[in-house]
Formats: structure tokens, C-alpha cells, sequence
């Protein structure tokens, strides 16, 4: 009847697009674009950004626009010179915008796309007239529309006029004003700062005294002196939407996130799970009337925003949290869950494009006008790190506190939630049943502890999730203890039952096919049933490889298959059908990646494997990321020629190479992570490329490693290894006092501590055997006052480069990750330097290293003589090589990567050290400011969560930048505490004479200001804290001292020092807590004095980079 | 597998493919038409509207159930789809306003139902081949036999379903929209005595609709589908809607021929069948798309004023571009596959929309074309 054959149809079919438009869609009076990134990464601020930065850099790029970038952090994409045009490693402030401003003219200011960072130096930049004097447009969000999303009263306001209910409340400037709302909404009730990041700052008071205290440090903290007071919705459920919306008012959803942790907890600390699970069609509907509402009122013009929403879960009330008129944590999470590249399109949507003219880049035929809809669900778990600071209140609040997090897809939420919880490599395996378990072992907790651990939401809580289930709680008895929806314990529930199937099954043998098959849809991991079944994990595969149960991979299209999908995005479930192409004529070359951030292992893991990345793609091989953190560019669609988004464990990996076929596998670039998968695949005969895996254990292998190097004639710390506490003693009296024990095959220096005896000895021995799992721990003689130098180097097994000698500021014993240091070495002689450059060449040679390789050295002034010690090898990428990279202005990673491949060094035209031709300095960044009332002073475990970078042509200059970037202002003029331990006493007179001429006023405690004075040095006394008022912590408060230098005697939050240094983070007051910083400080200070900061881009600094984006020497 | 008392149940279809899976809803053999619906929420708008009779309908979105069913969310009376086919199946219903779960009210409608079937790889298999018939079983567990039945099953052309689903009596509607379908409550145009009437014909309507008509102000009458024009104009309305419906527009010549007798009476707009009903009425052809457009998220132009509105469909069948009379102009496109979803009448007050802007399940974007309706029946709203 009339039917007729589509496809004849569809050749006849107009589309609107096809008829060719007369609109020119790109604005074509704007030719030159300001982007500002984010900065180091922070609580609250991670890789996400960099992914945004870098999406819409290339995106603007691709319509013809002159890209220009400022971000301090050298660990990012988005800073490698071929992503920007101009691209300005430079600190972070609106002042010093405000100079590349005026030296590069932007037409126009895109500021959504950095974070809160990004968007409060616009708003910056505006009230300081700065925009308006040059003539710089901000395009996406104008400043109006900013302060109307982010100033709680016009939000408030907006809200109330289009007819939605926001949580009662009112935004307030001084205590006084607090406690009147407190009055009349009542405790409990919620303090949260205006204008701050990751919530931060923000918290629950449950009594006036609480709410007091934080009323005050939330005022402090705000950058407008400004806190809300709001009714606590402490309970109800919380969703996010994810908006995008066009200049002709078109407006899309791109993802409803739904998070299992209520309302109470931060969104980025929470579990969040995507699409919305609990909400009928006409619930979600009536949320997406809002959020439409909420964007057209606000007035986003273009781009992304992210409502949150509150749902009492009893009578479906909706309340408006908050909205970002910006790209953020979310919005990565929702481009990497739905397959929709927000940034990238909010970037086009900015330059006049209308979403209807922009194709959907996965399905090609369609446009990214739609919304996407997803087969499949994902769940992200936040990773913490609350072992690094154990005086930090563990409690999770509206104030985010986790560092990273890992995201994993699954066709149902079992699988996905078992996938995440693997994926976030916290030696768990899924829902429990595993090493990790605690339930059916000695520790099993009792039925008060797990009321106590559900009552209050905290990092732990999954697993007590699990603990209550198995203690035989009900889901009405849970769910009036932690308030998470009765569907997802139902879940956790389902798991529970299954395991204890899969447990009634044993032996491993005996198992049902359909069982087996069954625990694998749910998710459960072999290393899981492996335990259930007391057999190993790899029992496990072979016997479901043998009955065929293996993994089918799928993709993530954006629109559930209804079309067909041409980005090679997939995950891992066990179906039917199998969606990966099949291997084409290119070898491919696995590269993975890193896995959740974590303090330690970041985003310059993630920068290593991109790298990697584009260096398979450039020698014609076929890349294939396997990574599970949603923040980064690595799990970037256009990254990789394919992109598995599987968790990081030996099982997940297996099966990816199963199915891919890989010519090789790179472990040497996503940090501890794939390093630690190596010998397990290499066992299993997967083919690990660059430096064997024998030859990295053997850097490990510490009588190996002394044999090289007594063999190579170069020195070593007197050491030993303890399997024992009986051993460590021994080991640490044959080598002396002080030592350094630290766990083996642990990143970041987890569990690291220096012992100056016995006792101190025993009590960190133990516990670095807990987190060693099995593992020996180390015990090296500790060089005291021994300067630390990292060295980054290539060898392609032949010939090595050194990319570059970085000397550490502060002594030996801070944790490399956590102290500054400067390319080339600032105070170093050139003998030694040269020393050191022999010994890497030596070691890179002797160990047999393909690919990248770091060398810790320690150098020491002992009887007049300067001896160098090797501290630590290790055959893989490191922390720094993005910053030696863009130090050197080359690319470390790539190259090494393309060795790794077989390329030699000459091949790749590089022959000689590059010699930098001006100082870099890399400054760490702490989250203390997340953590009140820890001490921050540094040790051999690592703390920092980030780093930036100050380049100048003086080393003064460039540790000024360093300073500035990370967020210390040191002061021109007014007050400075000193307050210096024993043995640093000589060396601050110094310091404290340099001040002083100055013009800085010194003040002192009483043993430093005596020692001050009899060096003639005027110094006023202050009391110390338990000598009563006006001391020390009183000047804090009064923001009396602009400046603090206290080298610790002793530490912890419970000392008089401590506490010092506690007050000084609260109140924004930077404190120095090394001799060595505080001289780099007076250094800066003095330069500061006779020369203005200066900017420059990275491609005036190395001009060759300039037109190809590609580096000098490095092209193959 | 059978660990809870459910069975095996098996998916057919014409071309040979089988998917084995369990039973989740009432026992039984069913065929129809295998298509799927892209929509993340909706499931129980999704089974209760009638536009779905003869077709085994299934659900992209792998979990379904989760949030049970309730009176308030229906659509139709029961179900009306063939059969129902999802990856998984929630044993618990998470809703304050959850009445029963989705299990027990499919086994009330004696709705035959399968979970834990690879349903992308299903999806991917229409999309490849188009859509097929199929037989969906609890019963027969013999694949051979199963796709000899879907080979025999009638499937949708040329068949008029829309008898199937209809009422035979004209019946006053009164029922607003529920306050969950909107963000606020005010109805300030609550229709009396006086109010403009609007004459209903139901060809297997969704109840979202007339709520929407009396949202409006308008005072509804809904008919069968297969009233003559003599009928409809016997109850004096002032406007006239054709509804969606299930299948294959075509065969309904009652209704093509009821609705060129009262185009230019009286204003017209058509939704879905309504718009496939009215475009035949001006002489065109409307043809079958190779697996239709069902869910929430397909994008809409426009024509004259370029914005996109993301809508909810539910249709096999489109009017064919090549076919359509001069009077009709297309005032909306896909923006997916460039195919028609609006037309109005260049001369008569008449438009229709292929998609549904009752919405439910879906979004709310095309609520205008409601007011768009008022105006037409009352020009002097317009200023």
C-alpha cells in the first residue's frame, strides 16, 4: 500500500542543513581568543579542566581562530605549544593577564571553559576595567550572567521569579547578620562561602558554636567576605543536569546524573551514577522544565552549565541547588559517560555556531542537537586520601575532600558499580570478597561500628554498605541510616545474594556455567571469585575462557545504536554481541594509562600516555588507551585510535589484549598503575614494549641494584631491607641513624618517614608493613642536609639523552613530588652537574633502559668535599617530565615513546642534552586548605596534589612566579614571624638580615628573637601561644604578620607549631617551613624589588615550535 | 537459570536470529512487529500507549522498573503493546508515588515479557535490517519453530489496527493535566459552559492529549476514530483533533475520508497518525520507515523560526515528501534524517506534527503547538 523502500527514500530526502544556508555560522569579527586554564590541580579542580581547556583549544583552532592560552600548571595538554598558538606558562592572577592582554590584544575572552579558576579571573579582569580597556569581549558567559549564577542572592532571586523553590536562606557578610537567619531557619543548617571552588569551605553546622566558627572561616574564605546561610536538605535525594544551550535559545540535556550518596555530601565526593535511575518520566521531565528555565533566566548565552537539583524523596519536592555557568567536574563526567563532547561544543557554540550546525562527531550523520541517550550505566566512585592526612576530619560534608575519581560502564548497575569499585585500585576488587574484605575476617566489624560508620556519611562507607548487609541489616534499616535510595541497596543487595550462591557453588570446578556466567554480568571480577572459591585468579579466567564466557565490548554512541557509531569508544559487559573492529593492516600499540588521580600519580601521567598516544599514531601504529578516569584528555575520544574505559587490573587489561591483538603494550607512562599490571600480563605473554620488565624490577631489586652500582663505582646511602621488625632494627643500626623507611613498590611516598631512633623507628615500621601488603620495607641511611637533584633521561638501549637536571630546593627528605626545583641547577656547580649527568648516562646504560628513566640523587657537603649520592632509579615516566618538557622545549614523552617503539635517538634527530636557555622553576601544591587544623610541614610522604611553574631568565624571578602561581603572595612590606628549629638557627640570621634591609618588620619568639638580636638584628618578641595573649595565633587572626618562617622542631597539629601553621593555611598566610625556601623567598623578594614580572609565550621561547605545534627536533 | 519460578523465554525473529532470555511478565506466545524505543524513562507511558498495539516493543535503556508503575503515569486504560523486551528487570519499585511493580502489572495484562537478552545487540540488528516481525514465547523453546511463526506473523501494513484500540462511544473528557506533567499549578483557563469545543477523534489516543485540550480551555468531546464528518459536526466543535494511533495509516480510508469532508469546516491538528490521516486527506503517500523513530530525544526544526525542540515520537510510518500536494507546507523537519514532522495546510486551518507534543513520556518542548491550536479556533488569542 505506498510502502516503499527507505533507502531509495532517504536519497531524496532535503535536509535543512543541505540547502545550503545563507548564514555564515562562525563570527567573523573576532579572530583572536583568550583562554584561561585552570591552574594546578586542586581539590575541587582536577584534569577535567585540562580536558576542556585542550578540547576547546583544538576547536577553535579548527575554525581558523588565533588561540591564545595562560595556564600555570606545565603538566597539562593544553600547555604543550602545539595546542595554543600562544600558549604563557605563567601564574594565575588577573595582574598578570592583564600584561599578556595588553601584549597580545585579544578580540575576545572565552571564560567558562577553565573552571571556577578560569571564571573568577574574568570576572576579575572586568571589574578591573582591564576587558573593557582593551577592548576584550567575553564571549559564552558575560559577566552579568556570572555574577546572576554565582552570587547566591540574584540566584536566589532569579529562581524565585521564574517559579522554582530554592533552599530557604540568605547570603550574609558579617556573624552578626549570620546568627539573625540562623534564627529563623534553624540548626541544622548549611555555611557555605560565596565564590569559592569545589564547594570549599562549605559545611553543616549542628550547633551555634559550630555554626560560629564556621560562619567566620566561610567570611574569610569567601574571596567578597560573603557566606549563605541555608535549611539543611540534609537527606533528600540530589540529581545534576547537564545543559547546553545555543545563541538562537536552542537548549539540550546532555546527561541526568544521579547521585547514591543524598544530599549532605559534596556532588564530587559522592558516588554518582548516570542516567538518573529513580525518577519517573514525569519527574525527570519536570527537572528538565527547570533546568531549561534555569539557563534562559540565568542567561548563559552559549555553552555548558550544571544545575543540581534536591528531591525529598517523600513528596517529590524540588528544590534548586546551585547552577555552574560553566564547564565542570560534571560536565567532563557527562561527556564521558553520554560520548558528547560538552566542551568542545560549548567552544563552537561560543564563536556563533547554532547546536543544529554542529554534526554529532560520533554518529557523523547526525547533529549534536539532540539529546544523547544512553544503553548503559555508569558509575563514578571519588578516590580520597584521608591515610595522608590522618588529622583531617574523614567525614565527608558539602566541603569536597576526594582527589580523584574513576568512572566505569556497565550494562547493568551492578556491573558498572563492581567495575568502579575495581577501578579505583584501592586494592578492592569489587564489592567486597576480596584481599580487602573485611567481613569473615578477625577485623569483622560489629553491628555499633557499622551504625556508626553508616550514620555519618565518610569515605568508607561502601564497604560498610556491604558489612551492614552481610550483618543481616534490612534495606528499611540501612536506608533510615544513610538515607541512600532503597533501589540502589537493593542492588548492593543483589550482590550480597549472588556471592553467597557463588559461595554454595565451590569449588571453582563445580560451578555452573550459567553461574559463572551470571556472577560475570554482575560484575563480579575472577580475582573476587577466585577468593569465594579459594582458588588463584588465573585458575579463574582459564576455566571461563574455556566454557566461553569472555567479555563482549561495546560502544558508547550517544545515541543507544539507533545509529551507527564511528568513534571507537567501548567498554567491557558480558553480552552477546561484540562491537570492536576487527585488526586492520596497522599494528596496534596498547598504552595504559594511569586510573584515578590519587595523591602522587595525576595529571602528568595522564599528559605521559597521550603523548604516547600521538606518538603510536605518528609512526602509523594503531593506539589503544585503556584508562578509568574521566577527567583526563587520555580518555578523550580523539585521543587514541581507540579508547577502552575499563578499569586498570589484570583481568580488564587481558581481555582488552584478547581482543585487540596488540604488537605491544606500554607500561612506562600511567605511573605506579600499569606497573605494578606488568609482570602479570608480561606472565601471561602480553608484549611489554620499552625497558623489559626484568629490568624494572631489577631497579627495584635492592641487592641488585647495589651490586650495579658498586660495579659502576657510584655511591649509595648505606641500606638495607626488613622483612621483620627484628631485621629493621638490625638494619637500621648497622646503616645509622637517622634512616628513611619507606615501604617497596609504593608512589608518592606513602607510609615514607626519617627516624632519628629506635622508637621512632619501630612505631613507622609498622605501619609501613601495613601498607607494603607483603612487600619488604626499605631502611636507608637519611643524608641530612643533602641537596636533592632529579634527573629525567631517554635511552633507546644505545644511546641516552638527559632531558633534564632539576635541583630540589628544599633538603633532601621532603618528598620530590612535594619540594620546588629548578631547571637548570641554581647553586650547583658545574663539576657536580656533570657528575651527575655521568651517572645517569652510566645507570641508563647498565640497566638496559628503553624509554624514559629518573634518577634521584642526593649531593652532600661531607669534610669539605661534595659527594654525590644515588638515591633511587626508576625505569619509567616520572612526575616531572611535563615539566622538563616544557623546561626544555622538548618532547620528553613523545620521544620516549617512539624509542619505546624502536625508533633510536639519532633517528629522531636528537644527539645532544638539550641546554636550557632559561630557568624554570616547578613549585608543589598542597590541599591543606581542604584539611583545617593539619600540620602542613613537609616530609618524605608526599602531600601535594599539584604544581606550577615560574620561567624566567633569573632563577630569583622564576621562583617568584613559582610562588605567585601557587597561590603565596610574598609580601613587599609589613610584618614577618620567624620561628626556626636548633639546628637552623645559624643559618637564619642570614636570612633574617636580608629582610630586615628590606624594610620587613621581624618579629620572633623568644629563642629566635634572642638569637636574632645578638646578631644584631631588631626583632620585636611575641609571646608564644601558651604564654598567653597577644601571641602569635592573635596576629594571624588580626592579619597582623604578611609572612611566616617556621622550620619545625617537632610536628603535628597538637604542637604549639603545628597549630601556627594550621592558623597560617586558614587564614591564608603563607608560611615557609624550610631554611632552603626561605632563602629562595628573600631571593625573590630582593629581585622583586629591582625588576617588574614579565610574560612570554612559550613559542617566542622556542620559536620553532611556532607553525607546526610539533617540537624542533623531535619529527620522525 | 529458572531459580525463582520464571522461565525461559525466547525472541524470534523473521530473519532467524533468536535471543534467549527469561520470562519477566505473563506466561504465553505473542507476536508482532520487533521495534525499539530509545526513551530512558517512560516504560509505563511507553506500554499504555495504544499507538504500540501488534508490535513487541524494546527498551535501549537496560534497567527498567525501577521506579514501578502508578494509575497517575497512564496513558491508555492497559496496555497495549504485543510484547515487552528488556536487559533488566527491577524487583524493587523506588518511588514515593509507586503503586505496584512493573512485573506484577504486566502479569495483571497478561503482557508477555523477556530480560536479560543482549538488547543493544537486538537494537543494532533492526537498525541493520529494519524492522522485523517476530514471535516472543514462553512456550515454545524450539527456534526453528518460533521463526516460522514470526515468518507467518501478519505484520503492520496494510492492517487496521486502529479498530483494535478504540472505544465505540463519544464520551465528554474533563481530566487536566497532572501537576507531575508540569512545573507549576496554575490553570487559569479551566474550561466551562462556554468554553470553545473541541471534537477529539480517537484513533488509539494517548490521554495526555485531551488533558493537554483541557488545559487549553477547551471543552473536549472525544469520538471514535471512525465517526463520519456528519457525526463529528453533529456535536458543533469548534475545533477538531486527530489523534495518534497504532500501524499503517493508509487502510483507514473511514478516516481519510471523514477528514476531507471536514477540513476547512472547522480548524484541524493532528498528531502523529493524525498528521499521517490528514496529510493523505490532501493526497499524499506516506511510506514505511526502515525501523521508525521511537523515544525521546529526536531532534525537530522549525522551518520558519530555525528552533530545535527535542521531541517524543513513537512512529513506523511517515508522509512521503515527493508525494505532497501543493497546498501542504512542510513547517518542521528531523533533524536526524531530514524527514517531514509538520505540515499545515497553505489555504484551510489545519496542521499536524508527526511527533507527540503531549509529550509523556518525553519532553515538553512542543507544547506551543497546543496553543498554536487555540489560536487557530480563536484568532483574537493571537493579539
Amino acid at each position: 500500500m505506498g510502502s516503499k523502500d527507505s533507502a531509495a527514500n532517504r536519497k531524496k530526502l532535503r535536509h535543512p542543513l543541505a540547502q545550503g544556508s545563507p548564514r555564515v555560522p562562525r563570527r567573523q569579527d573576532i579572530h583572536k581568543i583568550l583562554i584561561i586554564g585552570s591552574g594546578p590541580i586542586v581539590i575541587g579542580q582536577a584534569c577535567e579542566f585540562d580536558y576542556s581547556g585542550t578540547q576547546a583549544c583544538k576547536a577553535l583552532r579548527e575554525e581558523g581562530f588565533e588561540v591564545v592560552l595562560v595556564n600555570s600548571n606545565p603538566a597539562t595538554i593544553m600547555t604543550d605549544p602545539g595546542t595554543a598558538h600562544r600558549t604563557y606558562i605563567e601564574p594565575l592572577t588577573w595582574e598578570v593577564i592583564a600584561k599578556l592582554i595588553e601584549a597580545e590584544r585579544p578580540d575576545a575572552l572565552l571564560p567558562t571553559l577553565g573552571g571556577q579558576t578560569g571564571l573568577n579571573l574574568a570576572m576579575q579582569l572586568q571589574e578591573h576595567g582591564v576587558l573593557e580597556q582593551f577592548g576584550v569581549e567575553m564571549i559564552g558567559a558575560r559577566a552579568d550572567v556570572i555574577a546572576k549564577a554565582e552570587e547566591r542572592d540574584k540566584f536566589k532571586r532569579a529562581m524565585e521569579s521564574i517559579g522554582l523553590e530554592v533552599c530557604r536562606g540568605e547570603t550574609v557578610n558579617t556573624v552578626e547578620e549570620a546568627r539573625q537567619v540562623l534564627d529563623e531557619i534553624g540548626l541544622p543548617c548549611v555555611v557555605r562561602p560565596s565564590f569559592t571552588m569545589g564547594g570549599s569551605g562549605s559545611s553543616i553546622a549542628y550547633n551555634r558554636s559550630e555554626f560560629d566558627q564556621l560562619v567566620r572561616a566561610g567570611l574569610d574564605q569567601s574571596p567578597v567576605t560573603e557566606v549563605l546561610i541555608e535549611e539543611s536538605i540534609i537527606g533528600w535525594k540530589e540529581f545534576e543536569m547537564e545543559v547546553m544551550r545555543d545563541a538562537d535559545d536552542n537548549v539540550v540535556i546532555i546527561c541526568a546524573i544521579e547521585n547514591f550518596d543524598p544530599m549532605g555530601v559534596h556532588t564530587g565526593d559522592s558516588i554518582t551514577v548516570a542516567p538518573a535511575q529513580t525518577l519517573t518520566d514525569k519527574e525527570y521531565q519536570r527537572m528538565r522544565d527547570a533546568s531549561l528555565a534555569v539557563i534562559r533566566e540565568i542567561g548563559v548565552e552559549t555553552g555548558g552549565s550544571n544545575i543540581q537539583f534536591a528531591i525529598n524523596p517523600r513528596d517529590g519536592r524540588m528544590i534548586v541547588i546551585e547552577m555552574n555557568p560553566r564547564v565542570s567536574r560534571s560536565s567532563a563526567l557527562a561527556s564521558k559517560a553520554t560520548g558528547f563532547p560538552i566542551a568542545k561544543i560549548a567552544a563552537k557554540l561560543a564563536v556563533g555556531y547554532r547546536l543544529y550546525e554542529l554534526p554529532n562527531d560520533i554518529t557523523r550523520e547526525t547533529r549534536a542537537c539532540f539529546e544523547p541517550t544512553i544503553d548503559y550505566v555508569v558509575t563514578k566512585i571519588p578516590r580520597f586520601a584521608f591515610e595522608k592526612f590522618p588529622e583531617a576530619d574523614a567525614v565527608l560534608t558539602t566541603q569536597m575532600k576526594s582527589v580523584g575519581e574513576t568512572m566505569a560502564i556497565g550494562r547493568t548497575f551492578k556491573e558498572s558499580f563492581q567495575k568502579a569499585l575495581r577501578g579505583l585500585e584501592v586494592g578492592s576488587f569489587g564489592f567486597g570478597c576480596d584481599g580487602k574484605d573485611l567481613w569473615g575476617s578477625d577485623e569483622a566489624p560489629t553491628r555499633d561500628e557499622i551504625r556508626a560508620k553508616l550514620a555519618k556519611p565518610n569515605c568508607e562507607r561502601v564497604w560498610y554498605l556491604r558489612y551492614a548487609l552481610k550483618s543481616g541489616m534490612s534495606i528499611d534499616e540501612i536506608y533510615e541510616q544513610t538515607w541512600i535510595d532503597p533501589w540502589f541497596l537493593d542492588q548492593l543487595s543483589q550482590l550480597v545474594e549472588l556471592e553467597e550462591e557463588l559461595r554454595a557453588a565451590a569449588p571453582l570446578e563445580q560451578a555452573r556455567a550459567d553461574l559463572l556466567r551470571r556472577a560475570k554480568r554482575a560484575g563480579f571480577s575472577d580475582r573476587q571469585l577466585a577468593t569465594v572459591w579459594q582458588t588463584t585468579e588465573m585458575e579463574v579466567r582459564a576455566r571461563r575462557k574455556q566454557l566461553g564466557i569472555i567479555p563482549t565490548f561495546k560502544s558508547v554512541d550517544t545515541c543507544a545504536a539507533e545509529f551507527e557509531a564511528y568513534t571507537p569508544y567501548y567498554y567491557s559487559t558480558y553480552e552477546e554481541e561484540d562491537e570492536t573492529p576487527p585488526k586492520g593492516d596497522r599494528k596496534r600499540i596498547i598504552i595504559l594509562g594511569g586510573g584515578p588521580n590519587r595523591i602522587g600519580q595525576g595529571i602528568e601521567f595522564d599528559y605521559c600516555c597521550c603523548h604516547a598516544a600521538y606518538a603510536m599514531d605518528e609512526l602509523g601504529f594503531e593506539s589503544v588507551m585503556v584508562n578509568s578516569n574521566p577527567e583526563t584528555v587520555s580518555t578523550d575520544y580523539d585521543t587514541s585510535d581507540l579508547l577502552f574505559f575499563e578499569p586498570l587490573t589484570t583481568e580488564d587489561v587481558l581481555n582488552i589484549c584478547d581482543r585487540v591483538e596488540p604488537a605491544g603494550v606500554i607500561v612506562q607512562f600511567g605511573g605506579q598503575t600499569p606497573l605494578n599490571l606488568a609482570r602479570g600480563l608480561a606472565n601471561a605473554g602480553v608484549p611489554i614494549i620499552g625497558t623489559s620488565v626484568d629490568t624494572i624490577e631489577a631497579a627495584e631489586d635492592r641487592e641488585k641494584f647495589q651490586a650495579l652500582l658498586s660495579r659502576l663505582g657510584l655511591n649509595q646511602p648505606a641500606n638495607g631491607i626488613a622483612r621483620t621488625m627484628e631485621q629493621a632494627r638490625t638494619q637500621a643500626d648497622r646503616v645509622g641513624y637517622p634512616v628513611l623507611v619507606r615501604p617497596s613498590f609504593v608512589l608518592g611516598g606513602r607510609a615514607m618517614e626519617i627516624c632519628y631512633d629506635r622508637s621512632q623507628l619501630e612505631t613507622f615500621v609498622k605501619e609501613a608493613f601495613i601498607v607494603a601488603q607483603g612487600q619488604p620495607v626499605l631502611i636507608d641511611r637519611f643524608l641530612e642536609d643533602a641537596i636533592e637533584v632529579d634527573v629525567d633521561c631517554i635511552c633507546d638501549g644505545a644511546s641516552v639523552i638527559v632531558a633534564g637536571v632539576m635541583e630540589h630546593i628544599e633538603e633532601a627528605g621532603v618528598h620530590s613530588g612535594d619540594s620546588a626545583c629548578a631547571i637548570p641547577p641554581y647553586s650547583l656547580p658545574g663539576p657536580v652537574v656533570a657528575e651527575i649527568r655521568q651517572a645517569a648516562h652510566a645507570l641508563a646504560h647498565a640497566l638496559g633502559v628503553v624509554g624514559l628513566m629518573n634518577i634521584q640523587f642526593a649531593v652532600k657537603r661531607e669534610n669539605g668535599e661534595i659527594k654525590v649520592y644515588v638515591l633511587e632509579v626508576n625505569p619509567r615516566a616520572s612526575r616531572t617530565v611535563p615539566f622538563v618538557a616544557k623546561a626544555v622545549g622538548v618532547p620528553v614523552a613523545k620521544i620516549a615513546a617512539k624509542v619505546m617503539a624502536g625508533c633510536t635517538l639519532a633517528e629522531l634527530g636528537l644527539t645532544e642534552d638539550p641546554v636550557p636557555t632559561h630557568v624554570s622553576v616547578k613549585e608543589s601544591v598542597f590541599p591543606f586548605i581542604k584539611f583545617v587544623g593539619v600540620d602542613i610541614v613537609l616530609g618524605p610522604e608526599m602531600k601535594s596534589t599539584g604544581e606550577v611553574m615560574g620561567i624566567s631568565e633569573r632563577f630569583s624571578i622564576a621562583f617568584a612566579k613559582s610562588q605567585l602561581a601557587a597561590g603565596v603572595v610574598l609580601p613587599c612590606d609589613g610584618k614577618i614571624f620567624l620561628s626556626v628549629a636548633a639546628r637552623a638557627k645559624d643559618a637564619i640570621a642570614d636570612i633574617a638580615r636580608r629582610l630586615d634591609a628590606l624594610g620587613y618588620q621581624l618579629i620572633a619568639t623568644d629563642g629566635t628573637a634572642h638569637r636574632l638580636q645578638a646578631a644584631g638584628i631588631e626583632v620585636e618578641v611575641v609571646r608564644k601561644i601558651q604564654e598567653g595573649h597577644p601571641n602569635l595565633l592573635d596576629y594571624i587572626a588580626n592579619e597582623d604578620v604578611r609572612l611566616i618562617l617556621n622550620t619545625p622542631s617537632g610536628k603535628g597539629a597538637r604542637t604549639d607549631e603545628g597549630r601556627i601553621r594550621a592558623a597560617a593555611v586558614a587564614s591564608g598566610v603563607p608560611c615557609i617551613t624550610t631554611i632552603q625556601a626561605a632563602d629562595a623567598c628573600v631571593r625573590a623578594m630582593e629581585a622583586l624589588r629591582e625588576e617588574e614580572l614579565t610574560v612570554q609565550a612559550l613559542q617566542d621561547r622556542f620559536p620553532l615550535d611556532h607553525d607546526s605545534g610539533q617540537r624542533q627536533t623531535a619529527d620522525v | 537459570m529458572a531459580d525463582d519460578g520464571r522461565g525461559i523465554a525466547k525472541i524470534a525473529l523473521e530473519d532467524g536470529r533468536v535471543f534467549t532470555g527469561r520470562s519477566f511478565g505473563a506466561p504465553g506466545e505473542v507476536d508482532g512487529e520487533v521495534c525499539f524505543n530509545t526513551s530512558m524513562t517512560g516504560y509505563q507511558e511507553i506500554l499504555t500507549d495504544p499507538s504500540y498495539r501488534g508490535q513487541i516493543v524494546t527498551m535501549t535503556y537496560p534497567l527498567i522498573g525501577n521506579y514501578g508503575v502508578t494509575d497517575e503515569d497512564l496513558e491508555s486504560a492497559h496496555p497495549h503493546l504485543a510484547g515487552f523486551l528488556v536487559r533488566e528487570n527491577s524487583r524493587v519499585s523506588s518511588n514515593f508515588r509507586a503503586e505496584d511493580a512493573l512485573l506484577e502489572y504486566l502479569r495483571k495484562w497478561n503482557i508477555v515479557a523477556i530480560e536479560e537478552i543482549d538488547t543493544r545487540a537486538l537494537v543494532r540488528h533492526i537498525r541493520e535490517r529494519g524492522a522485523l516481525r517476530g514471535v516472543l514465547s514462553t512456550v515454545d523453546q524450539d527456534d526453528a519453530s518460533l521463526v516460522a511463526k514470526a515468518q507467518s506473523s501478519p505484520g503492520l501494513v496494510g492492517r487496521d489496527l486502529v479498530r483494535e484500540v478504540i472505544a465505540g462511544e463519544a464520551r465528554s473528557w474533563t481530566e487536566p493535566l497532572s501537576p507531575w506533567a508540569r512545573l507549576d499549578d496554575d490553570r487559569s483557563t479551566e474550561p466551562g459552559p462556554e468554553s470553545p469545543h473541541v471534537v477529539a477523534l480517537d484513533y488509539g489516543m494517548k490521554w495526555n492529549i485531551p488533558r493537554h485540550l483541557v488545559n487549553q480551555g477547551f471543552r473536549v468531546t472525544v469520538m471514535p476514530g471512525t465517526a463520519t464528518a456528519a457525526e463529528v459536526l453533529a456535536h458543533d466543535p469548534d475545533g477538531i483533533f486527530l489523534s495518534n494511533g497504532p500501524g499503517d495509516p493508509e487502510p483507514l480510508t473511514y478516516a481519510i475520508e471523514t477528514i476531507r469532508e471536514l477540513l476547512g469546516q472547522r480548524p484541524v491538528f493532528g498528531i502523529c497518525l493524525g498528521h499521517q490521516l490528514l496529510s493523505l486527506a490532501c493526497g499524499a503517500k506516506t511510506f514505511k520507515l526502515k525501523f521508525g523513530h521511537r523515544g525521546a530525544n529526536q531532534p525537530v526544526q522549525d522551518l520558519a523560526t530555525k528552533v530545535v525542540e527535542i521531541t517524543s515520537q513513537n512512529h513506523g510510518f511517515a508522509v512521503d515528501e515527493d508525494s505532497l500536494p501543493d497546498e501542504l507546507e512542510v513547517t518542521h523537519r528531523n533533524l536526524n534524517d531530514g524527514t517531514i514532522e509538520g505540515v499545515r495546510h497553505r489555504s484551510l486551518p489545519a496542521f499536524s506534527v508527526q511527533y507527540h507534543p503531549e509529550a509523556s513520556a518525553g519532553p515538553h518542548d512542543s507544547r506551543y503547538l497546543f496553543d498554536r491550536f487555540r489560536e487557530l479556533i480563536q484568532p483574537s488569542l493571537t493579539s
